[in-house]
Formats: structure tokens, sequence, C-alpha cells
């Protein structure tokens, strides 16, 4: 058993470190502040490469792997949780099926300039009427020659707009409920297709979330991801790896909150002295840091099983579960430390408390981790 | 085009603490890192790579642990990297340095060496020019602009109070300052293949030099003293309005005969 990462990986830590540093971090809290779409950072990103990670290079991809990109995903979100997600949507969510179920063909046409960043994608499951119930799918897709016809919607999905590529679940059986349920690489430009409303949310401000709408949308027969009726499947398996990135995100905001806390409360003094000298801060953030790397441990052992291929749905479960409520727990009691002043847009922390909560939701809710974990438990 | 680009691994002296007894710098638990400079000449070369097809070789002269900065600069986009190694290299200065540096440069062809202005750790900016002298080159120091014209190198230098324009005939050798070229990341692609690339290993065998002229016995630099700067008083704090401000700035800068 080896806890080091490897050379390579150490060498990819340093690189996007220094990037999160100095070209994510500086725009972080005026994206939250507008909510603005980062597209000078995505341009950026892809130029090094990013968005491609694991994604072999015969299909463009830089060969790296799975724990690179969680290691990625982790040291955006420490500095912005919004650039975080924007890669983890992209890659777990849309390029990762494509390249695991798409035909030759598809991956032909599709992962060489998603891997290259030229492309963005995207990923839509929920619907207004299917959200943890992810088989109560309504959008509707019908055989018509060689096409199949979509009518429906879906909501609260990542990257929309912005995204060239959709990964879509669709309704193609009803009667056969999860058994029915088929996907879709569905092109932006593809008529029919249209972007609704954005939402303004919470936190992640800055990442594009919007409603997705489909009105007698004609996408050919050969765009049909994995086989008809594998749709199901094929989202859960998706949303597997999907939680490695948010753990990723999580564990990244996580440690942004740290870096914060560990240096306000030495700068901060009270009563004479820094609030790092007092035991009520030094035993608290000494609970926190032993839970961050408690988290880091899971999320790269999770990684780590993805690449060598071995079965890792309940770890990617554990990682997001713990990861997130963490996240949800470092960022309060960072706002805590700070006082007044964390209540303010002064200091990054109440941003952080804002991005940790959506990790405790999306891609699967805690409470649905905690079924995937207790259905492997009890099985 | 072929140009070599001399870099330096550099602990990260933002970190760093000198022990007050021997006045040695601290080493340990302080990131090593590539010298800043180096890294803007490494991007000049990069640059000349997009644009003109050069072929970039880096060398540095260090131990075995400075192979780091040349996987870095593999990642980076370099094309060759050589690690000129020996314990009979150690303990050099700046002139043992240059000597040793330009024997193994010998062994290559260049139409264009680049180091840079300076390495962090001593700040001495020898020996870049150095190498220039040992090798017969036309040399400018300070580069914060390059190009290539009709075969001559275009070449902007930055002085205390502005800027010259040079013109320069290859083969030359350039002394490049970080602020003139802001480093690019090392892509990720790059990164991964980083390891499995051929690093060359010189020993004292490439490099044609008596044993007197290299390392410490090749090295007539003794060091007196070294000691931690004490810090200057506190400054004087002003509160007033922008042309109060401005007058009192103007009699300051008068009274310290600095205009």
């Amino acid at each position: 058993m080896n806890f080091q990462l490897t050379k390579t990986q150490q060498l990819f830590q340093q690189m996007i470190r220094e990037f999160a540093e100095k070209e994510v971090k500086p725009l972080a809290a005026e994206v939250d502040d507008t909510e603005r779409f980062p597209d000078e950072t995505v341009a950026k990103m892809a130029k090094l490469g990013l968005f491609g990670i694991y994604i072999p290079k015969n299909y463009g991809g830089a060969g790296g792997d799975h724990i690179m990109y969680s290691m990625a995903v982790e040291e955006l979100s420490r500095v912005c949780a919004t650039t975080g997600v924007i890669l983890s949507a992209h890659t777990s969510l849309c390029m990762s099926p494509i390249w695991e179920f798409g035909t030759e063909e598809q991956k032909q046409k599709y992962l060489p300039k998603l891997a290259s960043g030229e492309w963005l994608g995207a990923f839509g499951l929920t619907e207004p009427n299917a959200g943890t119930d992810a088989s109560a799918q309504q959008t509707m897709a019908v055989e018509d020659g060689d096409y199949y016809i979509l009518n429906g919607s879906k909501i609260f999905i990542t990257n929309a707009g912005k995204a060239n590529v959709y990964v879509i679940a669709t309704m193609t059986d009803k009667s056969l409920k999860n058994k029915g349920i088929t996907t879709f690489i569905v092109d932006a430009d593809t008529p029919g297709f249209s972007i609704g409303k954005k939402e303004h949310k919470l936190g992640i401000r800055g990442s594009a979330t919007c409603e997705l709408i489909f009105e007698n949308c004609r996408v050919p027969k050969s765009n049909m991801l994995g086989k008809l009726g594998e749709g199901f499947k094929i989202a859960m398996k998706t949303l597997d790896g999907g939680r490695i990135g948010i753990a990723s995100q999580a564990l990244g905001i996580a440690q942004g909150a740290m870096d914060e806390t560990v240096k306000y409360t030495k700068e901060r003094k009270q009563f004479g002295r820094s609030i790092s000298a007092f035991q009520n801060t030094q035993f608290q953030m000494a609970d926190l840091e032993t839970k961050v790397q408690a988290a880091r441990l899971l999320v790269r052992s999770a990684a780590w099983k993805q690449d060598a291929g071995l079965p890792y749905s309940a770890d990617a479960a554990m990682c997001k579960l713990f990861a997130a409520e963490t996240a949800m727990e470092v960022t309060t009691k960072a706002v805590q430390f700070h006082g007044g002043y964390g209540y303010t847009r002064e200091y990054p922390v109440e941003r952080m408390m804002r991005d940790a909560k959506i990790t405790e939701i999306y891609e699967g809710t805690s409470e649905v981790q905690r079924m995937v974990i207790a259905a492997k438990l009890f099985k | 085009m072929k140009i070599v680009v001399c870099i330096k691994q550099v602990p990260d002296t933002t970190e760093i603490k000198i022990n007050p007894v021997t006045g040695t710098l601290i080493r340990d638990g302080v990131p090593s890192i590539m010298n800043p400079d180096d890294k803007g000449g490494l991007e000049l070369a990069l640059e000349l790579k997009d644009k003109y097809g050069a072929h970039v070789t880096v060398i540095t002269m260090g131990p075995p642990q400075a192979e780091l900065i040349l996987r870095e600069a593999y990642a980076m986009g370099a094309d060759r990297a050589i690690l000129l190694t020996s314990r009979a290299f150690g303990g050099a200065d700046t002139l043992a340095t240059s000597h040793t540096i330009a024997a193994a440069l010998k062994n290559l062809e260049y139409d264009l060496i680049i180091t840079g202005r300076q390495a962090i750790d001593g700040d001495t900016a020898q020996v870049g020019p150095q190498i220039a002298e040992h090798l017969g080159l036309p040399q400018v120091s300070y580069v914060a602009g390059f190009d290539v014209k009709d075969g001559k190198y275009i070449v902007k230098k930055e002085t205390e109070d502005g800027y010259q324009m040079l013109e320069v005939s290859s083969p030359a050798l350039m002394t490049v300052l970080a602020s003139g070229y802001k480093a690019r990341y090392m892509n990720v692609a790059g990164i991964v293949d980083a390891y499995d690339r051929e690093i060359d290993i010189w020993g004292d065998d490439k490099v044609d030099l008596p044993a007197e002229k290299l390392g410490l016995k090749g090295s007539p630099t003794r060091v007196n003293k070294a000691f931690t700067k004490g810090i200057k008083a506190a400054g004087e704090v002003h509160e007033v309005d922008p042309e109060q401000a401005v007058n009192l700035i103007v009699s300051k800068l008068k009274e310290k005969f600095i205009i």
C-alpha cells in the first residue's frame, strides 16, 4: 500500500495549484457576485488540456488518470467552486459516458473536440417531476424513421447554454419504467432544442444552470448512446463517476475554507492575542482538519479504484457523502471563526459556505448516497 | 534554429531563512523551484519554437534532484533535457559554474543560448555573461523582448530608465528577465509524458576542463559573512487629502535628494 502521489501526479498538482492561485482565484468573488460564467478561465483551461485529463491520447485527451482529474476539481474548487463544477460536469457527466458507452464513430466525433475544450459538455437527467426518482422521466423520445423525436424538458442543468453537447436521458417506453429509458447525445444546434430559464442560485453562482427544452427535437438514431433501454444504467454509472467529481469539489471548498481560517485566526487578535492561540480555536480546527484529511483519503481511494478498474459505486457515494457534509461543516464554522467579517463579502468564507451547500444536493442528495451505501451493505 | 536554455533549480526564496550561526541558507522544508528568470528564458525559447519551429534544449547543472525542473521543462514543451551533474562540480561559485556550463555547451550545436538574468538564491547575474565570454559570443543582458529578422536578432534590452533596441548576429547569448516573459503553465499531456522521456545525464567527462577549474577548487569567491538584513524602521503614516499628500511626498523626496 502506498499513499504517495506518483511523480506525475505531483507535477500535475504543482501546475494546477499555481494555475488555480494565479488565474482562477482573482476572479472568484466577481464571478460569484455578478453570476457570470468565467469564459476566459474556461479558454485557459482548454489550452492546458484540462478538459480531457483522463481521456486517452488517441481520442485527443491528455492520457492522465482519474486521480489527476479529481485533484484538478479539488484545487480549482479550493479557490472557486464555480470553476470546479464546470470541469466536473463536462468531464464526468458528458465526456465520460461517451467514452464508456459510445460507438467508435461517436467517440471519434465527440471526444477530440470535448477533450480539447473546443466543445463544452453537459448532461440532462433531472426533470421537474424526476429528481431523486430518476425513473419518472417524462421527456419522451419517439422513433420516426432514422430519427427519434424528443419532447419534454430538463431542469437544473449545469453548463446549459454554454455547452455544445448534451447527454440526455429520455423515456422511450413508459411501460418498462427504468428499462424504458434511453440516452441520446444531443448537439446544441439541433432544431427543436433550446435553453429555458436560467436559475438564480444560493451558491456556485457563476456556473450556468438552466432548463433544457425539447420541442419536436429530431435526433438522429446514430446519436443514441448505448442501446435502447440502457439509459438508466448509463445514468447511474455516469453519476457514480460524477460523485467523485463533486466529492472533489466539496473537498476543495473545505480545504479552501481551512486555508482562509488558519490565516485569519493567526492574524485576528482579541484579548491581546491571536484567536488561533485559544484552545477553543485549536480543538475545533484540529477536528475539522482531521475530517478534511479523512475526506481526501476517501476521495483519492475512490478515484484510485476507478483507475484500477475495480467496482467503486459505494466508494463514490461514501466519499461524496462525507466530503459534502465535511464541506458544509467546515465552511459554516469558518464563517463563525471569522465572526462579523465572515458574514460579509469582504472575506471569501461566506461564499464558500453558500457554495458548499449544493454538494449535499446535486449528483444525488446525501440521502441518496446513504441509500446507495446501505444497498451495498444489506444486499 | 537551435536554442539552448540554461536553467537552475533554486530554493523558493520567498520562504527562506538564514541560519544566524553558520550564515548559510536553511534549505530544509523549503520547496525547490525553477528559477523565475530562467523560466522566463524558457518561455522566450518556447515562443520561438511556436513561431519558427525552433528546437529547444534545456540544460541544468546541479545535484540529481535538479531533474525535477527538467521534467517541468519537458511538460512546458522543451525538446531535449540535459542534467550536468558530478561530485567534481560541487561547491562551484559563478566562475567555476560558468566554465563548466560553457565547456558542456561546446558539445552542442546552437544558434542562441538563453539564460535567466539572475538566480534568486545568489542574485549575482554573473553566470550568463561569463558563459558568453568563455564561448566568445556576443551577449545582451536584461532582455525583455526578442525577435528574428533577416537572420539577425532584434533585441529589446531593459535599462534603468527605458529600453535599448539592439541588432545582434547569431550565435549569441541572451540573459532574460522574468518580467518580460510570463511563463506558460505545464500542459496536462506534457505532464503525463514528462517522466517517460529521456534525460541525458552528463558528468565531468563531457566537460573538457582541468580539474582545478571545477567545483570548489575552481572557485575564487570566499563568503566573508552572511547575515539577515535588519528590519527598517517603521514608516510614517499621514492621513491627509490628495493635494497635501502630493506636496508631502515631493518635499520628502527633495529632502532625500531623490528629486
